[in-house]
């Protein structure tokens, strides 16, 4: 087993105020409807992938996001 | 009015090999006469190369079919003499709009660079096309090359040996029998040689339907490429139109996999949805409908000893990124200038293994693009569909997710990286222009560069001497001496100098960089030519 490697993805604590961060996530989403909730996080994700835009840095984040195996 | 299409170009007649007492024996023998197998032949009559191409009909194809024609091939149609009727004929265009529901999410400009005497794409029917080629054929032929076009000849049994190839071919008069020292089978995506060798053609099926249309119309459209993905008249699918010469419009239309095909071609049934994208005024008229399916898929391996296959025979792709004819039309180019040393002596016919090394990698890489260009067009899962639908939200508001919409990519020639044919590289010069390459056209002189280079080994010296020919093992190579001073705009120093004074390329017959040094040096370059054809 290789260790995996993350690159330059930070996975250490790195949102000031975690919660207030949360809350906003959630709000974000309030009232949608599943499939509005579903397209809004798509978005979402394609916005945050093109801020990071390094290739390893956006591999290693969804190595980290894939569920245990 | 009698349409190209519809009339014979080259009809049957009897040969002087149906009446030969033994089978007469010819140096190539080509399959099918359609783009790739009339450039095949072409290029091997400019080479002199004795050729005759069979094909068991005498018209070019029905409707237009394969319509975008990139600057690559066009460049390849140049050095097979046929360029100018292709371009001079053809729509060129540059601006797409891209529609998503009710909205146009944004509008795109392919902005070509500068400095190439050819566009980034034409469009240009087929039947246009194959007839500018054979009218190439015919005036070869008043040139007095051997090149022969035998219409209604059907091959029906291939049999390959160590030395040669036996084919069987049908007639109206009765079969007769031929053989060939080389075969190249151009005959088209069920390749019927394919078949009968037993050879495997691997890949992946996409479940989908497409309706083409080609519409007659009179409208004062403008010569864009315009692409619906879920358009309101064609729910949950997606829709192109796009403009060719003499009024035709291509209008393509997503039907989905579960459907009757024989009712969706129903004038009837197609005529709503035309009158949704194209206004409800519009008067047009069908020259073409058909509806087809596609796959992605290649033969392992292109070359089977003596017979070598080339366009869809050896590949298919999906339609997105034209890259069918395009990359066929790379095929041959990359083919006939090994095969013409294999035939003269002067190269080992491990050269034509190279043809595989390099064509199957640019196949690969056509079938990747392509089927990248399907999926983002028909997802084929839940989670497929909503980045889709995202990705075309986001290009409405925000440039980033534009490059992320992919109704086809623009069809590129593949450069030849790790092929062993590739020489010497040097160090700090441009890496569009490294071994492998295809050269970049560069206006030189009140010239382009494009049209001095091709046709056999070349050594382009930019600001560096070297003898004017040389022969290596009677592989002759030419000079063409040129100074960055004779492109005022820059391109030829920015293609191919970079930051350093001088370079010396290597130019294969094919147009691609075989290597490059930055100065001239007799052992180097005599090497590489000896890389290039497979005798190092």
């Amino acid at each position: 087993m290789t260790a995996p490697t993350h690159g330059t993805l930070t996975l250490e604590p790195n949102i000031k105020d975690p919660d207030g961060f949360y809350a906003e996530l959630l709000a974000a989403h309030e009232g949608l409807s599943r499939e509005d909730s579903e397209a809004l996080n798509a978005r979402l994700v394609l916005i945050l992938a093109n801020h990071v835009g390094d290739r390893d840095t956006i591999r290693a984040a969804l190595e980290a996001a894939l569920p245990e195996r | 009015m009698t349409k190209i299409f519809e009339t014979p170009l080259y009809p049957y007649q009897r040969s002087a090999d149906q009446d030969a007492e033994t089978p007469v024996r010819h140096p190539v023998v080509v399959l099918g006469a359609g783009p790739v197998g009339l450039a095949a032949a072409i290029d091997l009559a400019q080479a002199d190369i004795p050729v005759v191409v069979l094909d068991e009909n005498d018209k070019v194809s029905w409707g237009s079919r394969a319509i975008c024609f990139a600057k690559r091939p066009l460049e390849i149609l140049d050095r097979l003499g046929c360029g100018d009727e292709m371009v001079d004929k053809g729509v060129v265009w540059n601006l797409g709009k891209v529609f998503f529901d009710e909205r146009k999410v944004y509008d795109f400009n392919l902005l070509p660079e500068d400095g190439h005497k050819r566009p980034a794409f034409i469009n240009l029917q087929q039947y246009y096309l194959e007839q500018y080629l054979v009218d190439r054929v015919r005036a070869l032929q008043a040139d007095g090359k051997a090149i022969e076009l035998r219409g209604g000849n059907k091959v029906t049994a291939v049999k390959p040996d160590d030395t040669s190839v036996r084919l069987t071919v049908e007639t109206p008069d009765g079969p007769y029998l031929m053989d060939a020292d080389w075969l190249i089978a151009c005959d088209g995506a069920g390749s019927p040689t394919r078949t009968m060798l037993g050879l495997d053609f691997q890949g992946r099926v996409f479940e989908d339907n497409f309706l083409i249309a080609d519409v007659v119309m009179k409208a004062d459209f403008p010569t864009e490429r315009w692409f619906w993905f879920d358009p309101p008249f064609n729910k949950g699918q997606s829709a192109l139109l796009h403009k060719q010469p003499d009024d035709v419009w291509r209008i393509d239309l997503q039907l989905g996999w579960d459907i009757d095909r024989e009712a969706e071609k129903d004038p009837e049934k197609i005529a709503p949805k035309l009158k949704a994208m194209l206004g409800e005024e519009a008067d047009y008229e069908f020259e073409w409908v058909s509806i087809y399916t596609f796959q992605c898929r290649r033969m392992e391996k292109f070359r089977h000893g003596r017979v070598v296959f080339a366009g869809d025979a050896a590949h298919q792709v999906s339609p997105f990124g034209a890259r069918g004819a395009n990359s066929g039309f790379q095929d041959t180019d990359n083919l006939i200038w090994k095969l013409k040393l294999v035939i003269d002596g002067t190269a080992p016919d491990t050269l034509l293994d190279s043809y595989d090394d390099e064509r199957v990698y640019a196949a690969d890489e056509n079938i990747l693009n392509s089927s990248r260009s399907t999926d983002f067009i028909t997802p084929k899962s839940h989670a497929s569909r909503v980045f889709r639908d995202a990705v075309l939200d986001l290009a409405e508001h925000h440039a980033f997710a534009r490059p992320l919409v992919n109704s086809g990519r623009l069809s590129l020639p593949a450069i030849y990286d790790g092929s062993p044919l590739n020489g010497a590289d040097a160090t700090g010069l441009p890496a569009r222009a490294r071994p492998g390459a295809p050269a970049s056209d560069a206006p030189i002189g009140g010239d382009w560069l494009i049209d001095r280079l091709g046709g056999g080994f070349q050594l382009v010296t930019i600001d560096a001497q070297a003898p004017d020919t040389l022969d290596v093992d009677g592989i002759p190579v030419t000079r063409l001496a040129l100074s960055a001073k004779d492109d005022p705009s820059g391109a030829l120093a920015e293609r191919y100098l970079g930051s350093a004074p001088s370079a010396v390329y290597l130019m294969r017959p094919d147009q691609h960089v075989a290597a490059r040094w930055h100065a001239f040096d007799a052992d180097a370059v005599a090497a590489a030519v000896k890389t290039a054809t497979a005798q190092a």
